[in-house]
């Protein structure tokens, strides 16, 4: 469980991006993190493994203060997929760079040959297992990062961004895999401005707007809001627009996703299928 | 009147033996909104970097077919010549800027040109005006938002009064908000000011209502290539895994069950409209 209570926090150079934040992940939870760009969101997610620590109020991983821990004993259990793989990658072959953190974690050597395994199989990899990371694509690197911190098995995983430059195959393979983590038991927090991908995921959404939090609640509550969402720099997904302009013939308004959107119509309109 | 024509265009970058582009061969006319998408690594990119010559007058290697952008013939003209004609706007705006003013940066272009000071003036001042950022004149690019910074660098191209702009996902950093801003604007020059603009992007469901043209490229070729409402409705669109408006998956989702609108929606208002129609209908 993460909890962060009354978080402010100040970058060196004097901007305050957090201005206090209070917010509860229980286990196994599914969170998005929107906003607009420059919002918090990213520096909000930096102190749920230690790389930030607060600089007034406190966030607890599990009831213990990151204060009090380091961010190698936090990542043990919060994993963090940073939006630019370049900023995580620097091992001459996709094998070592998963091996990298085991063993530093310590785990055994036939341990570290067992994860390295699933996680390469598990994200598609096992091909590029010699390969230097830096030959593959953007969407393969992203893959690779994620393999990293998957080998570990974290409790919690944090992915900051995931879907900016991937095409809408890559995204849909990772909303597949997103999804297959949480019903896994896995609390999966996600750093977004992506409003489609959100939709069709349907996690829980923290909005957030100039280092606080302007709303928090269900996808389709929160993302259905439109001046709700505008001041967090969002529009609402295409399929809400759409019904919100039929609002005068009774249709519900709280619709976000494609596949809700034909029942809903089909239902209406009397077609048995 | 076609504005880019190309005809059997195939390239290869310079020590790859695989093509990143093939048997390339398409029309755009002059005026025209065009979206250009396809999953990553299709060629995109590599298609724009012919445009306005940096293949193969940058890159290298060997451009093959023909090619003729705005009357000129590619290969045979040089990026100079190229560059008053079409304007490339990258996906990252920090790799375009680097001066100390955003006037100095929108400057920049038409100093090289050799125009005449008080022309530049006048080309800086308006093409600020028409993004929207005059009150950014005096600022450092590099101290702006994304989106600031990515009007700024549709100002520099805009300056040099291309003919044709071409924009590589210019909207991926950007909040949705600020991209619908952004695609404002460039529909603006398209429909005002009558500018040629082929737009690369992944995110149909906002830029979509813009275009009159859409083309599909995967592995090196092109393999839809025509109105929007038809590509995107197309059984070729949705396999190549295309993220095609979710108002045009509803669309088919409808008419897979026996209920068809009045035609293939790709924005929510006219996605209303059409629904509301067999909604009334129903009821009636």
């Amino acid at each position: 469980m993460i909890e962060v209570k009354d978080l402010y926090f100040t970058y060196p150079n004097g901007v305050e991006a957090l201005k206090g934040v209070s917010l509860t992940i229980n286990d196994g939870k599914f969170v998005a993190i929107m906003g607009q760009n420059g919002a918090g969101k990213t520096t909000l997610v930096k102190h749920f493994n230690g790389l930030l620590k607060p600089t007034r109020g406190e966030v607890l991983v599990d009831g213990v203060s990151t204060k009090r821990a380091s961010v190698a004993q936090l990542a043990r259990k919060v994993g963090f997929v940073f939006q630019n793989p370049d900023h995580q990658l620097f091992c001459e072959t996709v094998q070592e760079e998963i091996t990298f953190a085991l063993r530093n974690f310590g785990f055994k050597e036939t341990t570290i040959k067992r994860r390295v395994t699933w996680a390469l199989n598990l994200l598609g990899l096992t091909q590029y297992r010699q390969t230097s990371p830096f030959m593959l694509s953007g969407g393969e690197r992203k893959r690779v990062a994620l393999a990293s911190v998957l080998a570990w098995n974290p409790e919690v995983v944090i992915l900051d961004e995931p879907t900016i430059g991937q095409d809408y195959q890559q995204k849909e393979t990772l909303r597949q895999f997103i999804v297959q983590l949480n019903a896994q038991g896995k609390t999966v927090v996600v750093v977004t401005h992506d409003v489609e991908f959100v939709a069709e995921c349907g996690p829980r959404v923290v909005l957030m707007l100039q280092g606080r939090i302007l709303a928090e609640g269900k996808a389709e509550e929160v993302l259905t809001d439109p001046s709700l969402v505008a001041q967090a720099s969002i529009v609402p997904p295409q399929i809400t627009q759409t019904f919100l302009g039929l609002t005068d013939l009774g249709l519900p308004t709280n619709v976000i996703n494609v596949h809700d959107a034909s029942r809903i119509l089909l239902n209406i309109l009397e077609v048995t299928q | 009147m076609a504005i880019i024509e190309a005809k059997g265009l195939a390239y290869a970058y310079p020590g790859r033996t695989n093509h990143s582009i093939k048997d390339l061969s398409m029309t755009i006319e002059r005026g025209e909104f065009v979206i250009l998408t396809g999953p990553s690594g299709c060629g995109k990119t590599t298609l724009c970097r012919c445009f306005n010559g940096l293949i193969p007058h940058f890159y290298g290697g060997k451009l093959e077919g023909d090619l003729t952008v705005a009357g000129l013939n590619v290969p045979g003209h040089s990026i100079n010549e190229l560059a008053s004609r079409v304007g490339l706007v990258f996906q990252n705006p920090e790799n375009q800027l680097f001066a100390l003013s955003v006037e100095k940066d929108v400057a920049f272009g038409l100093e090289n040109l050799g125009m005449p000071r008080e022309e530049i003036r006048k080309r800086v001042d308006w093409a600020l005006k028409t993004t929207g950022i005059e009150d950014l004149r005096e600022r450092a690019p590099h101290e702006l938002s994304g989106g600031q910074q990515q009007r700024v660098a549709i100002a520099c191209v805009l300056a040099m009064q291309p003919d044709v702009m071409v924009l590589d996902e210019p909207t991926s950093f950007l909040d949705p908000l600020g991209a619908q801003r952004i695609f404002e604007v460039i529909n603006g020059l398209n429909k005002k000011l009558g500018i040629t603009v082929i737009l690369v992007e992944h995110r149909l469901d906002l830029a979509s209502r813009y275009a009159d043209h859409v083309i599909i490229m995967d592995k090196g070729k092109i393999i839809l290539d025509g109105e929007p409402r038809k590509i995107f409705d197309s059984e070729e669109a949705r396999l190549i895994g295309v993220g095609i408006p979710k108002v045009t998956r509803l669309y088919q989702f409808l008419k897979e069950q026996g209920v068809l609108l009045g035609k293939v929606p790709v924005a929510s208002e006219e996605a209303s409209q059409l629904l509301r129609e067999v909604l009334v209908r129903d009821r009636g």
